[in-house]
């Protein structure tokens, strides 16, 4: 009896969450790559539906023989596409590096801290993660305005005469992701820091090493491990962040979760969009593999 | 660790002022008499009864808060299972591409997460609207959950719901008796994440939404693509003292049980 409610026990705990997942985050996928194969069509659902799933076997072959590329072929003709998901990924590794410079020295700050106020530190880097990510976006806003904050701040103490154009260019965008995927690139590193050994850093500084070298070649290798889990967490939410560029970027900037959003929201091609997602996942397939590893790796560490 | 030097300080002092000096901003120009949200003309808090006229808003509030209730509540029950088969099961069938299902959409971009949702939500036909917004929160904020979750059973005393099993006790009620109580802090902050990041969420639940469905960040977003307002900054100072709030009670009940779970420990150390 025992024995029998146990498997059970441990099979229901393992099936209900796998087949929530797998029904509303893993075929969801299949819905969107067979959706990018279908025709653009003045309907509601707006496409021509690619599967008969009461069509029989052979139902389901000729179906198969509508398959179109149109939309991928359409994706190549028009630049804007590929500007789109090249811009975004330049745009997301930049971001990713003015983070990484950013919050390495606050994670090694925080590291560095006396015991006693480290977990006050650790509170204060992801209270504003619990805070709207929208609001957040939002905020920088009134900052970066030509008659904004900052301008009305730099133009009093007479560093400049002139508003600075920061808003609906790159640079607000650079802003907007380092600010508000900051706290994902700290809380990593900070942890790689935090169970290394000093003593090896020690030993570096007491075998001569400038406290320079000593950081280069002793102590930012052991951070390693945090150093890549951060960036990824930065890197590849950011290739497909949509609220930053549309607050805070201006109207040439072109990132792909923008190109998306649009693509389904005013234009009304679900066939189109999905095709663009499909690709996006294709680039950020490998980076999102690398991560899962890296997860696992750090989860079976802490066995 | 070694000496906290001035350089440390500087960068940890720097750091924080970037990230709360946007937010400080935001909440005192709520307080602004003036139209402007740049200009300071003096200490009002008009923009906040008039909040309580519009009544869109109100309803849009409504609807964000029983969409994060009801979400965050199963997404705790399927994160906290999660958790349990990542760290409990280390061996079935097809784990790899649970584990992988429950890594990815930590950082999956949400607009292909909205857009997949959404066609699922078509192709079987579910009328879009306030369920299918908190489908598609439990989906992925269940993963947050399972994450946290799993972080506090990885650091738990297996041996403790070992000598519950050869004690007798069936399999769910250690788990009822031991294992939950000792990860219940975890279970709880998983569950004010979830209830968090759902209130918060815009790109998903604009993909998933139907008429009649629109959420608070969805209304603010909409008027923010318009300017911005004190009245804006208004709504997101309360959201912004809800969470704050939340996150503080939270973090003082964890400590709180902590503190009373190591005293029991040593209360039975003594006694043995």
């Amino acid at each position: 009896m025992t024995r029998v409610a146990s498997a059970l026990f441990s099979r229901l705990v393992i099936i209900i969450p796998y087949a929530w997942l797998l029904f509303f985050f893993l075929i969801p996928f299949f819905i969107v790559f067979r959706i990018s194969l279908s025709q653009t069509a003045v309907a509601m659902p707006p496409y021509t539906p690619v599967f008969d799933l009461f069509g029989g076997l052979t139902g389901i072959l000729d179906k198969a023989r509508e398959f179109s590329f149109d939309n991928y072929v359409w994706l190549t003709e028009d630049v804007l596409y590929f500007n789109a998901y090249v811009s975004s990924v330049i745009i997301a590794g930049v971001s990713t590096v003015l983070t990484l410079l950013i919050a390495y020295p606050v994670a090694y700050g925080m590291a560095k801290a006396p015991k006693t106020i480290r977990p006050t530190l650790l509170m204060l880097v992801i209270l504003p993660f619990w805070t709207s990510f929208l609001i957040r976006v939002y905020a920088w806003i009134a900052i970066l305005k030509p008659e904004g904050l900052l301008n009305q701040f730099l133009m009093s103490i007479n560093v400049i005469d002139q508003p600075l154009i920061i808003l609906n260019t790159n640079w607000a965008i650079y802003i907007g992701i380092v600010y508000s995927y900051l706290p994902f690139m700290v809380l990593p590193i900070y942890s790689s820091l935090e169970k290394m050994d000093h003593t090896l850093t020690e030993a570096a500084l007491d075998l001569g090493c400038t406290p320079f070298t000593a950081f280069w070649r002793v102590t930012f290798p052991l951070s390693l491990a945090g150093v890549v889990a951060g960036c990824l967490l930065v890197f590849i939410p950011a290739v497909g962040e949509f609220v930053i560029p549309d607050l805070l970027g201006g109207s040439e900037t072109l990132m792909i979760g923008k190109t998306l959003w649009n693509e389904f929201n005013a234009n009304r091609d679900w066939p189109v969009s999905s095709a663009v997602a499909t690709i996006l996942l294709l680039i950020l397939v490998l980076p999102i593999v690398y991560f899962q590893n890296a997860q696992a790796k750090a989860d079976g560490e802490g066995r | 660790m070694g000496n906290w030097s001035r350089f440390n300080i500087a960068s940890i002092v720097l750091g924080f002022g970037f990230l709360y000096l946007p937010i400080v901003l935001l909440v005192i120009f709520s307080f602004n008499e003036s139209k402007l949200v740049t200009v300071w003309a003096g200490f009002s808090t008009k923009w906040y009864t008039q909040l309580w006229h519009n009544q869109a808003l109100l309803d849009a509030a409504w609807v964000t808060i029983r969409v994060a209730l009801i979400s965050a509540t199963c997404a705790t029950v399927l994160g906290t299972l999660a958790a349990l088969a990542l760290v409990r099961y280390t061996r079935f069938r097809g784990r790899m591409l649970f584990s992988g299902m429950v890594y990815a959409p930590l950082v999956m971009p949400e607009v292909i997460t909205g857009l997949s949702l959404l066609l699922l939500f078509v192709a079987i036909g579910l009328d879009r609207g306030f369920w299918t917004i908190t489908l598609a929160h439990i989906t992925f904020t269940m993963c947050f959950v399972a994450v946290v979750v799993q972080s506090r059973l990885l650091s738990f005393d297996q041996s403790i719901e070992e000598a519950a099993l050869d004690l007798g006790a069936t399999p769910v009620r250690t788990f009822f008796a031991i294992t939950l109580p000792v990860i219940a802090p975890a279970v709880f902050s998983g569950w004010v994440l979830a209830f968090t990041l759902s209130l918060d969420d815009l790109v998903i639940s604009s993909f998933t939404t139907g008429p009649g469905a629109t959420t608070l960040p969805m209304k603010i977003y909409s008027q923010v693509r318009l300017g911005v307002t004190p009245e804006i900054n208004a709504i997101c100072t309360i959201l912004i003292g809800v969470v704050a709030i939340g996150v503080v009670v939270a973090s003082i009940v964890t400590k709180q049980r902590e503190a009373q779970r190591e005293r029991d420990e040593r209360a039975a150390f003594a006694q043995s």
